[in-house]
C-alpha cells in the first residue's frame, strides 16, 4: 500500500448452502448435473407455481446466523425485479429491509474483528453461459442457460466496511470459509462457485478522514484474486485522486489474466430493483426454542477452537509464534480435540501441539478418526523417554492406519526398546572419536559450534537405527563438553 | 326448504348408477355445440378428453365404488387455471403454445371428486377487465343478452353457467372477477377468504389479491364446489393451515338471529333499479329473522384507487416472467434485451401493458412511498373499516356490480369507467374476506341482478346460508336466451 493512503474494505460474500433440495422447491442442490434436470414448475418459475420456503436452508442460515454471533430475527422476503435470461422469473426472490441475521462480527486468527452487517437468505439464478472468446453477452452469438442453480439457497454474508489491508480481506475470507464449513452449512467451494466474493474497496488518506467513494469487484473466484483485485483498485484509485481527478461509483469486473479491475457498469446505470414484499410468502417467525435447537447442534466455530489450544499453551508457560501457526494448521485441518485429549490425559501440551502439527497433520484424514487414547498412550510414551521421537513417529504412522491400538504393543512387536545408558554412553563415545575435528569445534561452543549437536545426534541415531532417545544423547554430549 | 342443488343432484345420480357420466356429458357438449358461437365462454372445449374422464368416472361406479362428491358433473375452468397438457393461456398471445407440465391443486381436487372438465373459459387477459373483452381471443357475450358483456374477468366461467354449457365453472377473483360476472350472468359466483383455496397452478395476476372461487347455477351447488376445491395445500405458502368451512352442511340453517348491515356506500354509486333489488333484498332476510341495519364503513371509498396501485404493482413483477426466453411466445430480435422487448410489444395487449406500466411506475424508486406504500396503509384503514363494522353484524349487504351488464364496446374506450365496475367488489379483495353473489331478479332493462353478501375472515358458512335465503326469496329471472337484444 502506497504510504500515506488507508484502504477500506467490505465484503460481500454469497455462500451455497448445503442442503439435498432447493431454496423453494423439492429438486435437488446439485452441482455438476446434466443441465436442465434438477428443475420444477417452481425453479423454472413456470406461471402458476409457488415458491415453499424450505425448513433445513432457515436451519442452515440461522447455524451461520449462530456461528457469527449474529441476532437472529423475524424476516420476510422481498422480490428483487429485474431482466436476465437466467433468472427464471425476471425477479429474485431475497430478504431485504428485515434480513434472519444481523450485528454479528468475525474473529480473525491475528485477532482482529469485523462486523458483520446482516446475512440474510435469498436463492440463486440460473447459470448462462455465453458462446464465443469473450464468454460475455455482449457480442456473443446465442447464450444457453442451465437452470440447475435456479433457486438453490445462499446466504449473502456482508462485513461491515471495517477492513484495511488485502491481507486482512485475505484473513477474512478464509476464515469465513473455515467457519461455514464447521457450522455445516456450505462446503465452502470457491472453484465450484458455492462461495463467492464480492469487495467494496476505497481509499482515503487518513483513518480520520470520511470514507471516500467505493467501487464494488465482482468475478474474484479464489482469495488471491481477492488480494490481487484489491491492490490493483486501490492503486487505481489512488492515481486518480493523486492526478486530480475523482472516483466514480461504480461496479467494477476483475480480469484475473489481465490482472486488472474494468467497468460493468456506472451508478447511473444502476438497476432500479423496485423491492417489494413477497406476497407468495409469509413472514419467518423463529421462536427461541427453535433458533436454540438449531445453536444446539453447533459445533465450536474456529476462533474458539484456536482460543481453546492458546489457553492451553499459555497455562504452560507461554506461546511462541510457531506455535500459533501450528494452532492454526491443527484448527484447520480438524485434530485440535487429539491435542485437547492428550494435553488432559497429562501430556505437555507443547508435545502434543508439535507432534499433531508436524506427524499426524500429514495424515490428516486418518488423523481425524484416530482413537485419542491410543494417541495420549503414545505420547506418555514418548514424555516418559521410554520411546525416541522416532520410535515415537514410526509407532503413530501405525496407528494412524489401524486408527487406533496399544502403542505399547506395536513398539514391542517392532522390537523398539529403550537404549540402556551404558550402551547409549558407548555409541556416542565411538561417534566422538570418529569426528575429532567436529568434537573439537563442538567443544568451543558459541553459535556455530553448538550446531554441531545436531551433527553428533545425527550419527548416533544412525547407529542405534533411531532407537536412541534424543534428549539423552543430547544430555550426554552436553556433560562430556563440559 | 330445501335449497336447489342440480349440480349436487348430477353428482347423486352418477353415484347412484341411476345416470352415466357420458351420458350427462353429451348433453352438455351438445349445448356448447349448438350454443358457444353465440357466447364464446370457451377459449378450448376438451371434449375427447373429457369423455376419457367420464368413462373413467362410469367405471368406477360400474365397479362398485364412489367417484366423488362431483362424480360426472361437467365443469369449466377458467383459462388461467393450470392443467397439465392442456394449452393455459390467460387469453394472452403472449402464452402461445404453452401446455403446462402441471395441474392446478384445484384442478387436482377436481379430478379427485370424480368431476369432468370439459374446457377453458374465456377471460379478460390476465384477469385485467371487467367485461371479457381485453381477451386476445375476442369478447365473451352476455347470455342473456349477447349485444351485451359478461363481466369479468372471469366472464367465460360465468357464462358457461348461465348458458347451461357446464352446470359448475371455476374463476378467479382479484378484485371482483367472480362475483362481478356472476352478477351481470344471473348465477351465483363466491370469492372464498384468502388463503382457504389454494392458488398453487393459478397463474397470478395480483398474488396477495388472487383467489380461485366456483360458479354455480344456485348457492348449494356453489357451497359444494367450495367444499370440494378448498383446504389447506403445502403447495401454498399463504394457503391456511386450519379447518376449512364446511360450507354445504350449515346451508340450510336460516338467518333467525344474525345481524345484517347494509353497506350505505355500495348503494351511494348504484343504479336506482340495482339499490331497489338490494333494499328487496333485505327485506326478505327482516321476513326471514335477520336484523337489518344500515352500516357504514367509510374507508370503501378508497379502495377503488388503492387497488389501482397495488394489483398493478404485483402485476408488473407476476408478469416480467412473459419474457420469451423459455415458453410461450418469442419475436426474434439482435440481441436478448431487444428480443425480450418484442415478445412482450407483440404479445401482450393494451389493458395488460397499462398495467405493468402504470405497477412499474408505482414500484420506482422515489415513487414507492407514495404510491404501493400508501395504498397498503389504505388497505389496512379498509380492514380495520370492516373490522368495525363487523363488531355489530354479521355480515354485510350490498349490490355485487353498481348497474346490470352494459353494451359491447361501452367503456372499452374509458378504462377509468371500466375500472368503477368493480368498486363494489374490490374491498374484499383488499381485505382478504370472503363474499358471496347472489342473482336476485332483474334491473329495469330486464337484465340480472346481483346482490353481494359480506362477511369477516373465514365466515364462508354463514355467508352461505344468508345466501341461501336471499336465493329462495330471489324474483324469477327469465332463462337466457343467447340472442341479441335478450328474449323478445
Amino acid at each position: 500500500m502506497k504510504p500515506g493512503w488507508e484502504m477500506v474494505i467490505g465484503l460481500e460474500v454469497h455462500c451455497e448452502l448445503k442442503t439435498a433440495t432447493k431454496l423453494f422447491c423439492g429438486c435437488p442442490n446439485m452441482f455438476g448435473d446434466e443441465p436442465n434436470t434438477n428443475v420444477c414448475p417452481v425453479c423454472l418459475g413456470l406461471p402458476g407455481s409457488l415458491p415453499v420456503l424450505n425448513q433445513k436452508a432457515v436451519e442452515l442460515a440461522m447455524a451461520i446466523g449462530t456461528a457469527l454471533d449474529c441476532e437472529i430475527r423475524s424476516s420476510t422476503f422481498h422480490r428483487k425485479n429485474y431482466f436476465y435470461p437466467d433468472q427464471a422469473k425476471d425477479y429474485q426472490i431475497s430478504q431485504y429491509d428485515e434480513p434472519i441475521n444481523v450485528n454479528g462480527h468475525l474473529d480473525l486468527p491475528d485477532g482482529t474483528q469485523v462486523g458483520i452487517e446482516r446475512a440474510h437468505m435469498e436463492e440463486d439464478t440460473g447459470k448462462t453461459s455465453h458462446s464465443g472468446i469473450s464468454g460475455r453477452i455482449h457480442g456473443a452469438a446465442y447464450s444457453l442457460v442451465d437452470y440447475n442453480r435456479s433457486g438453490v439457497p445462499l446466504v449473502e454474508i456482508v462485513s461491515a466496511p471495517d477492513m484495511r489491508s488485502s491481507a486482512q480481506a485475505r484473513a477474512y475470507a478464509t476464515e469465513l470459509r473455515a467457519v461455514l464449513v464447521a457450522s455445516g452449512a456450505s462446503d465452502g467451494k470457491m472453484e465450484e462457485g458455492s462461495m463467492r466474493v464480492d469487495a467494496n474497496v476505497s481509499v482515503r488518506r487518513s483513518s480520520d478522514d470520511p470514507f471516500g467513494t467505493r467501487c464494488e469487484i465482482k468475478n474474484l473466484n479464489s482469495v488471491r484474486s481477492l488480494g490481487r483485485a484489491i491492490e490493483f483498485e486501490a492503486e487505481r484509485q489512488i492515481v486518480l485522486i493523486e492526478s486530480g481527478e475523482r472516483v466514480v461509483q461504480q461496479t467494477r469486473h476483475w480480469d484475473e489474466d489481465a490482472g486488472r479491475t474494468v467497468t460493468l457498469r456506472s451508478k447511473e446505470d444502476a438497476y432500479d430493483y423496485r423491492y417489494f414484499l413477497e406476497p407468495d410468502l409469509v413472514p419467518l417467525v423463529p421462536d427461541a426454542e427453535w433458533i436454540g435447537a438449531v445453536a444446539d447442534t453447533l459445533g465450536l466455530m474456529p476462533a474458539k477452537r484456536r482460543s481453546r489450544l492458546i489457553e492451553l499453551l499459555e497455562d504452560a508457560g507461554g506461546v511462541t509464534d510457531a506455535q500459533v501457526d501450528q494452532v492454526a494448521t491443527v484448527v484447520d485441518l480438524g485434530l485440535d480435540e487429539l491435542v485437547i485429549a492428550a494435553a488432559a490425559g497429562g501430556v505437555a501440551s507443547s508435545l502434543a501441539l508439535t507432534r499433531t502439527a508436524n506427524e499426524a497433520a500429514t495424515d490428516a484424514d486418518r488423523a481425524r478418526r484416530l482413537d485419542p487414547v491410543s494417541y495420549t498412550a503414545l505420547l506418555t510414551m514418548e514424555a516418559g523417554g521410554s520411546l525416541s521421537a522416532t520410535q515415537a513417529k514410526a509407532v503413530l504412522a501405525d496407528l494412524l492406519v489401524a486408527g487406533g491400538g496399544d502403542p505399547a504393543a506395536i513398539a514391542k512387536a517392532k522390537g523398539f526398546e529403550v537404549m540402556s545408558e551404558d550402551s547409549l554412553t558407548s555409541v556416542i563415545a565411538d561417534a566422538v572419536a570418529a569426528h575429532p575435528d567436529e568434537w573439537a569445534r563442538y567443544c568451543e561452543g558459541g553459535e556455530k559450534g553448538d550446531k554441531l549437536a545436531g551433527f553428533f545426534t545425527g550419527l548416533v541415531m544412525k547407529a542405534t537405527r533411531g532407537q536412541a532417545n534424543g534428549k539423552a544423547v543430547a544430555a550426554e554430549l552436553h556433560r562430556l563438553r563440559a | 326448504m330445501k335449497a336447489p342443488r342440480p349440480a349436487g343432484n348430477l353428482a347423486a345420480s352418477v353415484r347412484a348408477g341411476a345416470r352415466s357420466a357420458l351420458e350427462i356429458l353429451e348433453e352438455h357438449l351438445a349445448a356448447i355445440e349448438s350454443g358457444d358461437g353465440a357466447v364464446h365462454a370457451f377459449n378450448l372445449v376438451t371434449a375427447d378428453q373429457a369423455r376419457g374422464e367420464a368413462r373413467a368416472v362410469d367405471r368406477v361406479v360400474e365397479a362398485g365404488d364412489d367417484p366423488g362428491l362431483l362424480a360426472g358433473v361437467p365443469v369449466a375452468l377458467k383459462d388461467n387455471l393450470c392443467t397439465r397438457g392442456v394449452p393455459t393461456t390467460c387469453s394472452s398471445r403472449i402464452l402461445e403454445g404453452w401446455r403446462p407440465p402441471y395441474d392446478a391443486t384445484v384442478v387436482t381436487r377436481l379430478r379427485k371428486a370424480g368431476a369432468v372438465m370439459v374446457g377453458k373459459t374465456n377471460m379478460d387477459e390476465f384477469a385485467m377487465g371487467s367485461s371479457t373483452e381485453t381477451s386476445a381471443f375476442g369478447a365473451t357475450r352476455n347470455p342473456h343478452d349477447t349485444n351485451r358483456v359478461p363481466g369479468g374477468s372471469s366472464g367465460g366461467s360465468a357464462a358457461a353457467v348461465a348458458a347451461g354449457f357446464a352446470p359448475l365453472a371455476l374463476g378467479s377473483d382479484t378484485g371482483g372477477s367472480i362475483r362481478q360476472p356472476a352478477a351481470l350472468c344471473g348465477v351465483v359466483g363466491m370469492k372464498p377468504t384468502y388463503g382457504a383455496v389454494s392458488r398453487y397452478g393459478l397463474v397470478a395476476f395480483a398474488s396477495s389479491l388472487d383467489q380461485i372461487g366456483p360458479f354455480a347455477t344456485t348457492v348449494a351447488d356453489a357451497a359444494l364446489l367450495f367444499d370440494v376445491i378448498g383446504g389447506h395445500d403445502a403447495r401454498d405458502s399463504t394457503s391456511l393451515n386450519r379447518p376449512t368451512p364446511r360450507a354445504l352442511s350449515v346451508l340450510e340453517d336460516g338467518v333467525a338471529g344474525l345481524t345484517v348491515g347494509i353497506l350505505s356506500e355500495f348503494l351511494d354509486g348504484a343504479a336506482p333499479d340495482v339499490v331497489a333489488r338490494t333494499h328487496q333484498a333485505a327485506e326478505a332476510l327482516t321476513r326471514a329473522g335477520a336484523r337489518v341495519e344500515e352500516v357504514s364503513v367509510p374507508e370503501v371509498r378508497l379502495g377503488l384507487s388503492a387497488y389501482y396501485l397495488i394489483a398493478p404493482g404485483e402485476a408488473s413483477s407476476n408478469l416480467a416472467r412473459y419474457d420469451g426466453v423459455r415458453y410461450g411466445l418469442r419475436v426474434e430480435a439482435e440481441d436478448t434485451a431487444a428480443m425480450n422487448i418484442a415478445t412482450r410489444s407483440a404479445g401482450f395487449g393494451p389493458e395488460v401493458k397499462r398495467r405493468i406500466m402504470l405497477g412499474t411506475y408505482v414500484l420506482s424508486a422515489g415513487y414507492m412511498d407514495a404510491y404501493y406504500n400508501q395504498a397498503l396503509r389504505v388497505r389496512t384503514k379498509i380492514i380495520e373499516g370492516f373490522a368495525a363494522a363487523y363488531r355489530t353484524c354479521d355480515v354485510l349487504l350490498g349490490p355485487t356490480a353498481p348497474t346490470t351488464a352494459f353494451a359491447l364496446g361501452a367503456k372499452t374506450d374509458d378504462p377509468l369507467t371500466m375500472y368503477l365496475s368493480d368498486v363494489c367488489t374490490i374491498p374484499s379483495n383488499l381485505a382478504g374476506h370472503p363474499a358471496i353473489s347472489v342473482p336476485f331478479g332483474a334491473g329495469d332493462d330486464g337484465l340480472p341482478v346481483g346482490v353481494q353478501l359480506l362477511g369477516p375472515a373465514l365466515s364462508e358458512s354463514t355467508l352461505f346460508k344468508v345466501a341461501a335465503v336471499v336465493e329462495a326469496a330471489a324474483p324469477a329471472l327469465a332463462a337466457p336466451s343467447l340472442v341479441a337484444g335478450g328474449r323478445s
